[in-house]
């Protein structure tokens, strides 16, 4: 009878981080962008159908990168979980924050325990309050751990990069538009190139506090991206590194980055 | 709900249906799982009374009393009972005034759940047999005279067209064309809706229609309340287009009623419908 080789924990872990790190970076980028009505994602995704940026609840929006059937689970759950709540209590009674903590616990029991297989999914759960100041956007990666994000956020294949031209073209307080152009034009920066993504290939929704229903959370569909995004096919490689200021009068509207 | 991680069964792929989903998880949040005593429970809660809704080119609306009955006892003189479902449909409740809220709570969220988790919306008539089901699941507490009869009405898409539903307690489904009426006062609605309902109505003519069969039911049914100027109380009215529902702004439907007024005060019994001279159109 053989006896089974000693792993230790230290590695067992780094090994179930590596294979799930593996699966996530194989996916294209989501980015989570703050602007001035609320919070917009945006990624290429050529699918109609297999959505990656979702509607949680009122207020809350859910986007995902990695395995699909995995983060589909995750998403109907959270859906599951929003209405269940929403039902029992109050509509105002379901928090980002309350979600945020059940897939946290979720993700990170099924990574350390032994039987499972970690997820390979890496999530935002989004949500927006009454002005921008209290928008919020949550990080969760596949072993459970939450981080608090400010501004913009990045997750997915090539998140360096994109994260990188984020922060040195992000400014505070932008309008639907301008956050738009900097989402799409971070998604199709990469080291070597700046690409154009047509407007047919991007999935871009929007948590917007200015929609008068009670659910905030919207599509955008091509033609209103085309729209939006108008001239940029023609002065995006110019434009794009000079940002666009927001007026002087407009008050800060995020906290600051720690 | 004390552990914070979600319960495997929600992670289970399954059904897209919310009451589904809820009879699994939380059997007791239905509406139609409780038990009632033996008896009769009718006039211990209060009632909603007349809903009335009108089908016109490009549309559909639906209106309804503010007052609620407990026996001889006006129990609330500004209650809601219309509701929009989702953004193309709307139901009015009449009977029992806290069961029916809380089915069309219940409805609202099957059909927003079923939304979200699919990525689109149910047919009109998806809807429609949905709360179907959840009428005929309250058919135990309808026998002991807590019966609740929604008016279900929505703009259908697909056929470009508003259109009306209306129930039995049994969960009988049936479509109305032009108009319908549903409560206590409904015979006198309908009455008045018949003579003043014609298939080429514009938008603010089916409003004006609509508060004058309110008017008419609550002249002649107690348990429905007429327009309050006192208090500034009036029909709430919901109309549904293709572009969404929306409720008729209050100041609106406050003009109506004031011109609805002005009009019964030289002719109680309302506007006359002309008498054809030949025997066929007037």
């Amino acid at each position: 009878m053989s006896t089974p080789f000693y792993v230790s924990p230290e590695q067992l872990m780094k090994d179930r981080a590596d294979f799930a790190r593996k699966g996530i970076a194989r996916g294209r980028s989501v980015v989570a962008v703050q602007y001035a009505d609320g919070v917009l994602f945006a990624s290429e995704n050529p699918s109609q159908a297999l959505h990656k940026v979702s509607e949680i609840y009122d207020r809350i929006a859910f986007a995902a990168v990695g395995r699909y059937n995995e983060f589909e689970n995750l998403r109907i759950a959270g859906v599951r979980l929003a209405d269940m709540r929403g039902y029992a209590y109050d509509r105002r009674d379901v928090t980002g924050r309350g979600l945020a903590n059940a897939y946290a616990q979720t993700l990170g029991t099924i990574f350390s325990s032994g039987g499972e297989k970690p997820y390979e999914v890496e999530i935002f759960v989004a949500e927006i309050g009454a002005d921008a100041a209290d928008d919020q956007i949550y990080r969760l990666t596949y072993d459970g751990q939450v981080a608090d994000e400010h501004d913009y956020a990045v997750m997915g294949g090539a998140a360096d990069v994109v994260g990188t031209y984020l922060k040195e073209h992000y400014t505070r307080g932008a309008s639907l538009e301008e956050a738009l152009r900097l989402a799409v034009a971070a998604l199709g920066h990469s080291e070597s190139e700046d690409r154009t993504i047509p407007a047919d290939d991007l999935e871009v929704a929007v948590l917007d506090r200015t929609r008068t229903q009670p659910r905030k959370f919207a599509r955008l569909r091509p033609e209103r991206l085309e729209t939006l995004l108008g001239s940029q096919a023609a002065d995006t490689p110019q434009s794009s590194p000079t940002p666009p200021t927001p007026p002087d009068d407009e008050p800060p509207v995020a906290p600051p980055v720690s | 709900m004390s552990d914070p991680r979600l319960p495997a069964s929600y992670l289970q792929p399954g059904s897209s249906s919310f009451s589904d989903f809820l009879a699994q998880q939380a059997p007791d949040l239905l509406p139609g799982r409780r038990s009632v005593p033996q008896g009769n429970a009718a006039d211990l809660a209060p009632h909603g009374t007349t809903i009335v809704a009108v089908a016109f080119p490009g549309g559909v609306l639906l209106a309804g009393d503010r007052r609620a009955t407990m026996g001889n006892i006006i129990a609330s003189r500004d209650i809601e009972k219309v509701f929009p479902t989702d953004e193309f449909s709307a139901a009015g409740i009449a009977g029992t005034a806290g069961l029916a809220v809380e089915m069309v709570r219940l409805f609202q969220t099957e059909l927003e759940h079923y939304e979200k988790i699919e990525g689109t919306t149910l047919s009109l008539d998806g809807k429609a047999n949905r709360l179907s089901a959840l009428i005929r699941g309250n058919l135990g507490m309808a026998m002991q005279g807590l019966a609740v009869v929604p008016l279900f009405v929505g703009y259908d898409l697909d056929h470009a067209a508003g259109r009306i539903f209306s129930y039995d307690v049994t969960g009988g489904r049936y479509e109305e064309t032009g108009f319908h009426a549903v409560g206590s006062g409904s015979l006198f609605a309908r009455g008045s809706l018949k003579k003043l309902f014609r298939s080429d109505l514009s938008q603010d003519e089916a409003v004006r229609v609509a508060v004058e069969a309110l008017y008419d039911a609550a002249d002649d049914d107690s348990a429905t309340g007429g327009p309050d100027v006192t208090r500034a109380i009036y029909p709430i009215v919901h109309v549904i287009t293709a572009e969404g529902g929306a409720r008729v702004a209050p100041d609106a439907v406050a003009d109506v009623a004031g011109a609805v007024i002005a009009g019964r005060m030289g002719r109680p019994g309302g506007p006359h419908a002309p008498i054809p001279t030949d025997g066929g159109q007037a």
